[in-house]
């Protein structure tokens, strides 16, 4: 894999590691952001890892573009022997599909969709060749998913399934995006699923909703005290489908401030992963459930 | 000491020079859309640079002072009023309690920059007091002001409440803006009669123009050069695997509408971007009202760096005039 660099104009550096995503270019892109940092590069002012990319911002007066590239430049070689092995954290995260929040959203929306006439997991299902919503359901959550990218708004994380390519859910994004979307809409498009941080516009299909906050600009939430935004690049998600009665209780949790999420620190190897990537789920879930 | 919000205006947030360090984060940098102008108002009163203003945009708000003060209006030509007697923009002019500033209509520009000397003293939070108000992060409360707030004052009262500047240091956008853009990042995706119409035709702003992003419209539709779509990234010829955004970067979803992203960018997404507006005019985008035409201006790196230099000098040249 060789990176294709390019100025985004006086003030960055932007990197495609991989036109096409895959762990690999997401490794790749992860390694060089961790490198620039380990270099502490004067003038360098934001480093930002992608799914299959990543962006440097700099300052101009403090560092000359072409020095900044060719320091870059310099780390590719080290990046793309990273042997893909990482430090991370298995989480779960409730989930209420067909939820009454984003249903009445994507009813609002219809116009803009591809099918006006089903739901977005009903679309989903049959874009995918599934019998249905329950099996579409079931296939989204049963395996772990990578979180490649954290961005879009604040702590809003992008998440690759960990499952063979060919079995990966794709669903195309609506065809114009809707200007509303739930707080904590379960998301997807393309390949990737996401966690919609703030209520906002949004172009992905959407499933359902987590009663768990992912991002707290007040600070006050109990686990986001330390840092407003809780998804790292890197961490690893198991939806855990919920009634509206767990919901509820989970809301209510949330309310009184004493909703603990399931987190548990974990090792990922991507080789291990690519030589077998049951064997490798079937540990993570050992690590999540603490068997 | 205290600013009250009498009346909000259309949207009126605080704004400083930004939050630099959490883009990865999907936080992006805030701060006010015109940064030239911000500064210059923080000059006149005889505040940091750097100090916390209002930004307000087309519609000014109504503000009452509960102690004497310095207070410069600067930006775009958004007529202040004191008590209803018309005071000019680009000038510092004295406050005393009790007093309320005002604005008329909006007769060119888009945004102005209220200063007051001490500067907006609300909480630093993560090293800036910008509001970024998709994410309720920062300002007041996280969102735009609304009647009846209050914004504590700092202490410094400052050395301002003298001084003016002339229009010949002023930066503001020509009756078509031109706005100069370094192709780059996926300009390749696009034919090369497109990137050549592209930077010909004469675009407008679109109503869908706020400090996350500017849309422009009136163009003509760009042709793609062909391609397999590569896995993850969608099925629409503009669609890339989700990547970040550069801020100023120019996204065009469905090869139709160009957007620069700006001050509150989203910091990723799925679109292909033909490159960047460079740093220097970034501050005339916060000055565009909509419907006004604008142009790009294609530009090397050593032209970009040279338009960032005369930026510098400009504010420099201030600072000389302001005797800072």
């Amino acid at each position: 894999m060789s990176i294709r660099f390019s100025f985004g104009g006086d003030e960055h550096i932007f990197a495609e590691v991989s036109e096409e995503m895959s762990l690999e270019a997401f490794f790749t892109s992860l390694s060089m952001t961790n490198a620039v940092k380990a270099a502490g590069i004067k003038g360098v002012t934001e480093i930002c890892p992608a799914n299959a990319s990543f962006q440097v911002k700099f300052d101009p007066d403090r560092i000359k573009a072409g020095d900044l590239l060719k320091e870059l430049q310099s780390m590719e070689g080290a990046a793309s022997e990273s042997d893909g092995t990482l430090q991370t954290r298995i989480m779960e995260v409730p989930v209420l599909y067909q939820d009454p929040w984003t249903h009445e959203t994507l009813m609002r929306f219809r116009e803009r969709h591809q099918n006006p006439n089903a739901t977005d997991l009903e679309y989903a299902a049959e874009v995918n060749g599934l019998g249905g919503v329950e099996d579409f359901i079931k296939a989204h959550s049963s395996q772990p998913w990578f979180v490649s990218m954290v961005g879009f708004v604040a702590g809003l994380p992008f998440l690759y399934q960990m499952v063979e390519r060919k079995r990966q859910l794709q669903v195309p994004k609506y065809l114009r995006p809707r200007t509303d979307t739930p707080k904590l809409t379960i998301g997807h498009g393309g390949c990737f699923s996401c966690i919609y941080s703030v209520r906002g516009a949004g172009g992905y299909q959407m499933f359902g909703v987590t009663p768990m906050p992912i991002y707290d600009p007040t600070q006050k939430v109990s686990y986001l005290q330390d840092e407003m935004c809780l998804f790292r690049p890197g961490d690893i998600v198991k939806w855990k489908p919920v009634t509206r009665d767990e919901y509820d209780a989970a809301i209510e949790a949330v309310d009184a401030n004493r909703y603990e999420p399931v987190i548990r620190p974990s090792t990922f190897s991507l080789s291990a992963f690519n030589r077998d990537m049951a064997g490798t789920n079937a540990k993570l879930m050992e690590a999540l459930n603490g068997r | 000491m205290a600013v009250n919000v009498i009346s909000s205006g259309l949207s009126t947030t605080v704004q400083d020079l930004g939050r630099p360090g959490y883009y990865h984060l999907g936080i992006p940098i805030s701060g006010g859309m015109d940064r030239f102008a911000l500064r210059a108002a923080n000059m006149l009163v005889g505040n940091d640079e750097g100090a916390a203003v209002l930004e307000a945009v087309f519609l000014g708000p109504e503000l009452e002072f509960t102690a004497p003060a310095t207070v410069a209006v600067t930006g775009g030509d958004l007529p202040p009023r004191l008590n209803g007697d018309g005071r000019s923009t680009w000038e510092a002019f004295p406050v005393k309690a009790g007093d309320r500033l005002s604005f008329g209509y909006l007769r060119t520009g888009a945004r102005v920059y209220i200063a007051v000397s001490g500067g907006i003293d609300v909480p630093v939070k993560l090293g800036s007091r910008s509001t970024y108000t998709l994410g309720a992060l920062g300002g007041h409360e996280g969102r735009a002001l609304k009647a009846g707030d209050s914004l504590p004052l700092g202490a410094g009262t400052g050395a301002g409440g003298k001084g003016a500047i002339p229009a010949g240091l002023r930066r503001m956008p020509g009756s078509t803006a031109e706005l100069r853009m370094l192709p780059g990042l996926y300009w390749h995706r696009i034919t090369a009669a497109a990137g050549k119409q592209f930077f010909a035709d004469t675009w407008k702003v679109a109503p869908e123009a706020d400090r996350i992003g500017y849309r422009f419209k009136g163009g003509t539709v760009l042709d793609f050069v062909p391609r397999e779509p590569p896995f993850g990234a969608g099925s629409n010829p503009s669609n890339i695997v989700d990547a970040c955004y550069p801020y100023g970067s120019i996204q065009v979803p469905g090869g139709t509408e160009p957007i620069v992203l700006h001050r509150d960018a989203v910091s990723g997404g799925g679109y292909m971007m033909l490159g960047c507006v460079i740093s220097a005019d970034m501050d005339l985008i916060g000055q565009l009202q909509p419907h006004s035409p604008a142009r790009f201006v294609e530009v090397s790196m050593d032209q970009a760096l040279a338009a960032r230099a005369d930026r510098q000098a400009a504010l420099a040249r201030l600072r000389a005039h302001l005797g800072r």
